[in-house]
C-alpha cells in the first residue's frame, strides 16, 4: 500500500542522516518509538519526538536500553509499526529483547548508529564494528536482516525499507548506520506519500477457533494477531509449537528454531541488495559499506589512476551476507580488498565465500576517523603484486 | 501430551467446569506449579476478578516476566505474553501504548519484578503508567532452586544464603507508594475474599496500581527454613497477618517469620501517564495535536 499522507514530509530538504532516518521511519508508518539517549544517535528520536504527536504517534524515553527495547516488542504486538534507536553501548543492552523479538516473530526496526567501541569507546566519532554483534549479538540461533546506508538519501529510503522487511519476514531489522552517515548533512529528497510503497501489518482473518499463531501452514512466517482483536492467543520466548505453547523437547527446538533460521537463509537472495560496478574483468574487487562505501570509492579512483582494474560491490543489505554474489565474483577476481571502520568483521564473511579461489585483504581502521582514501589505494595496488 | 488431552477432557466433562475453566488454557493442564504453591490461588482470585468485574476479556493482555509466576500468562486464556526475565513491565509498556485501549496486567514474582526488573518498576511507577501489575513474592527464587531475592527477610535461609539471609530486603508496597504508583495494597494468598476485591479495584482503576501478594514456596522457602509445606505458611498467615487499611507504608516491611501488614495502603486519583501526556500536547500543540487512536498506531490501507 501506499504510505500513510500524515508520516510523509515530501520535498527536497538539508537533512543530517539521523533526522533522514527519524523521517523514513514516520514515512514508513512507524507510530511507536522507545529510546534512551546517547550519542550519536539522539537526533534521530529528537526529530520523531517533535514530529510524532502531530501524526498520532507515541514517543517515549525509557529508563534504559533493555526497556526500550522491550516496549517496542510489546508495542508492535498491537499492530503499530514499532521502532528503537541506539549506538553501541546501547545496542549491547538491547541483544536480551532483541532475541526475544526474533523468538516471538516480531516486526520492528532497531537503528545503531555506530560509533567507536568496546565499551564507552568514541562517543562522537565513527565506528563500524557493530557488524558483528548485530549478526550474532543475541544468544542462539537466529537470523535477522540488517541494512546499511552510505548517505543521509540512503538513511530515509533504508529506514522504509528496513520496516518493509521486517513486516515480510517478521523478525527486528538493523539499521546499521554510522556516526558520519548520522551526523553529515546532504540533500535529502522525500517523495510524495502515493509514490512510497509500505507493506502493512497484514493481520490474519482466519476464524479465531482455528487459529495457530505459529502454523505456518507452508508459507515462510505465520500469519499475525494482534493484542485486542479476540484471538487470545499466546506468545512466549520459551521454545514452542504451532500453539504458542513452550515445548521442552529436541524435537520442537528444531523445528521453531530451524524455521526462524531458514526463513531468512531460504530468501537470502530475495532480501540480496548491493551496489555492483566495474565488476566484470576486474583483478581487484573493494567491498566497502556505509560511510566506507565513499572513502572507498576515492581510493578506487586513485589506484585507477595507476593503472589497477578495480570493481566494486557495495552491500546495502549486510545480512543476510550476499554470499552468492561473492562466490560468483571469487571465480573472476584475483583479490577482495574490504576496507571497514573496525579489525576486520565483514572481511570474515567475504573470505568464507571467496574460499580461497581469491585472495582476501582486510584493510583495518580502529575507528574515530574514516580511512586515508590513499591506504585503500595501497591495499588495492599491494592486492594485485 | 495424552496424558495432558486426557485430563483436559476429563475436565470439560459436563457440570464438572472450573468456575474460572473459561479464563484458562485448560489444554495446558496440569500446571507447573508444586503442590500448595501459592501462585495458583492468586491467579484463581486474578480470573474471578476479572469475571466479576465484567471486563471485555477480548481487550484483556496478561504480561509475565520468567519464574514460577512467570508462567501465568501462559494458562490465561488471554492474550498473553510470557516475555524475558525482568521486561514485563516494559514490554506491558509498549503494549499499554500502542494500544491505549486493552486492560493490561502485569502478573510475574518478586524477583523478577523487583530484582533484574527493579529499575522498570520504580519507572513504570512514577509515570503512573496504566498498568496493573501483580507482584506474587514468595521471598525466593523459586524456578532457579531456591537462591536469594531482594524480597528475601533478613536471617532467612536461601540456597546462596545458606548460612541465612543478611541484606535488607525491599519494602515493596514503600518502594512504588513512594515513586507514585497511583494503588497500592497487599494481601497474602489467604486472603483470597480480599484479594479478589482488590483485584477487582485495581482492574477497574487507571494507572500504575500494583497489588503484592504473599504465597508460600512450599519446596523452596518452607524446606529451606524449616517452616513445614505450604499449608503451614497457609496457618501462619492466618495467624500472623494484620490487616491495617491505610497503613504507614514505611511500616509495612516484612520480617521473618513476624507479622504481616495487609490492606489497601494507597488508592488516589490522580493523573496517569497517557492522561498527562494527551493533556500536555493538547495544550503545547493546541489543534495540530493527533493522539493516538484508542484502538492503536496501525496503519491501514485508506479508500
Amino acid at each position: 500500500m501506499k504510505a500513510d499522507r500524515a508520516g510523509v514530509l515530501t520535498g527536497a530538504h538539508y537533512l543530517d542522516g539521523d533526522f533522514a532516518c527519524g523521517e523514513g521511519a514516520m514515512a514508513a508508518g512507524c507510530r511507536f518509538v522507545a529510546g534512551y539517549p546517547i550519542t550519536p544517535s539522539t537526533e534521530v528520536v529528537e526529530r520523531i519526538a517533535r514530529r510524532f504527536p502531530t501524526m498520532g504517534g507515541t514517543f517515549i524515553q525509557m529508563e534504559d536500553e533493555l526497556a526500550s527495547m522491550a516496549a517496542v516488542v510489546g508495542a508492535s504486538w498491537t499492530g503499530t509499526k514499532s521502532m528503537t534507536v541506539t549506538s553501541g553501548p546501547g545496542f549491547s543492552l538491547m541483544m536480551e529483547n532483541i532475541g526475544l523479538g526474533a523468538m516471538m516473530e516480531t516486526p520492528c526496526v532497531v537503528v545503531d548508529v555506530q560509533r567507536g567501541g568496546p565499551s564507552t569507546g568514541l562517543p562522537t566519532m565513527v565506528g563500524q564494528a557493530d557488524m558483528m554483534q548485530a549478526r550474532w549479538g543475541s544468544h542462539g540461533d537466529y537470523e535477522l536482516i540488517a541494512l546499511c546506508p552510505q548517505s543521509p538519501q540512503e538513511a530515509f529510503d533504508l529506514a522504509i525499507h528496513a520496516f518493509n522487511l521486517s513486516e515480510i519476514y517478521r523478525v527486528p531489522v538493523l539499521l546499521m548506520m554510522d556516526e558520519c552517515v548520522g551526523h553529515m548533512t546532504e540533500k535529502v529528497v522525500i517523495p510524495a506519500a502515493e509514490t512510497i510503497e509500505i507493506v502493512p501489518r497484514k493481520l490474519t482473518k482466519k476464524p479465531v477457533a482455528e487459529y495457530l499463531p505459529y502454523a505456518t501452514n507452508g508459507n515462510d512466517v505465520p500469519e499475525f494477531a494482534r493484542a485486542g482483536d479476540g484471538y487470545r492467543f499466546h506468545s512466549t520466548g520459551l521454545t514452542h509449537d504451532e500453539r504458542g505453547y513452550p515445548m521442552m523437547s529436541a524435537e520442537c527446538q528444531n523445528k521453531c528454531v530451524r524455521r526462524l533460521v531458514d526463513k531468512i537463509r531460504g530468501n537470502a537472495d530475495k532480501i540480496a541488495r548491493f551496489d555492483e560496478e566495474n565488476t566484470a574483468g576486474a583483478d581487484v574487487i573493494v567491498v566497502a559499506y556505509g560511510i566506507t562505501a565513499r572513502v572507498a570509492r576515492m581510493g578506487m579512483d586513485l589506484a585507477k589512476k595507476e593503472g589497477a582494474r578495480v570493481g566494486f560491490i557495495r552491500p546495502i543489505v549486510v545480512w543476510p551476507f550476499p554470499e552468492n554474489k561473492i562466490r560468483e565474483l571469487a571465480a573472476t577476481a584475483k583479490a577482495f580488498v574490504v576496507p571497514e571502520i573496525n579489525f576486520g568483521q565483514i572481511v570474515l564473511e567475504v573470505e568464507r565465500c571467496a574460499a580461497g579461489r581469491a585472495a582476501t585483504v582486510s584493510v583495518p581502521h580502529a575507528g574515530g576517523s574514516v580511512h586515508e582514501p590513499a591506504d585503500i589505494c595501497n591495499a588495492i595496488l599491494g592486492a594485485i603484486k | 501430551m495424552s496424558k495432558t488431552t486426557e485430563r483436559s477432557q476429563q475436565e470439560s466433562l459436563p457440570g464438572m467446569e472450573h468456575p474460572v475453566g473459561p479464563l484458562l488454557r485448560m489444554d495446558r493442564m496440569p500446571h507447573i506449579w508444586c503442590s500448595t504453591c501459592g501462585i495458583g490461588i492468586v491467579l484463581k482470585c486474578y480470573a474471578t476478578a476479572l469475571q466479576e468485574a465484567e471486563v471485555d476479556l477480548d481487550k484483556t493482555s496478561i504480561v509475565s516476566g520468567i519464574g514460577c509466576t512467570g508462567r501465568v500468562a501462559g494458562y490465561m486464556k488471554l492474550d498473553g505474553f510470557h516475555t524475558t526475565h525482568g521486561r514485563a513491565i516494559p514490554f506491558a509498556t509498549g503494549l499499554k501504548l500502542g494500544r491505549p485501549e486493552l486492560l493490561v496486567t502485569v502478573f510475574s514474582g518478586d524477583g523478577d519484578l523487583t530484582g533484574i526488573g527493579g529499575n522498570h518498576l520504580i519507572h513504570a511507577a512514577r509515570r503512573n503508567m496504566d498498568l496493573l501489575v501483580i507482584l506474587v513474592n514468595n521471598f525466593i527464587y523459586g524456578m532457579t532452586g531456591g537462591q536469594n531475592a531482594p524480597t528475601t527477610p533478613v536471617t532467612a535461609k536461601s540456597s546462596t544464603m545458606p548460612y541465612g539471609n543478611f541484606e535488607p530486603p525491599f519494602n515493596i508496597p514503600h518502594l512504588v507508594a513512594s515513586c507514585g504508583a497511583s494503588y497500592v495494597a497487599r494481601w497474602t494468598c489467604l486472603h483470597v475474599r480480599q484479594l479478589t476485591k482488590s483485584m477487582k479495584e485495581g482492574v477497574k482503576r487507571k494507572g500504575f496500581r500494583l497489588i503484592e501478594v504473599i504465597a508460600p514456596c512450599s519446596t523452596l522457602y518452607a524446606r529451606l527454613n524449616k517452616l513445614g509445606t505450604g499449608f503451614d505458611l497457609m496457618r501462619f498467615y492466618h495467624d500472623n497477618a494484620e490487616v491495617r487499611h491505610d497503613a504507614d507504608t514505611r511500616d509495612v516491611g516484612i520480617k521473618f517469620q513476624d507479622s504481616i501488614i495487609c490492606g489497601k495502603f494507597v488508592d488516589e486519583e490522580k493523573p496517569t501517564f497517557l492522561e498527562l501526556m494527551e493533556a500536555h500536547y493538547r495544550k503545547a500543540l493546541g489543534g495540530r495535536y493527533v493522539p493516538m487512536p484508542a484502538e492503536g498506531g496501525m496503519i491501514r490501507e485508506q479508500d
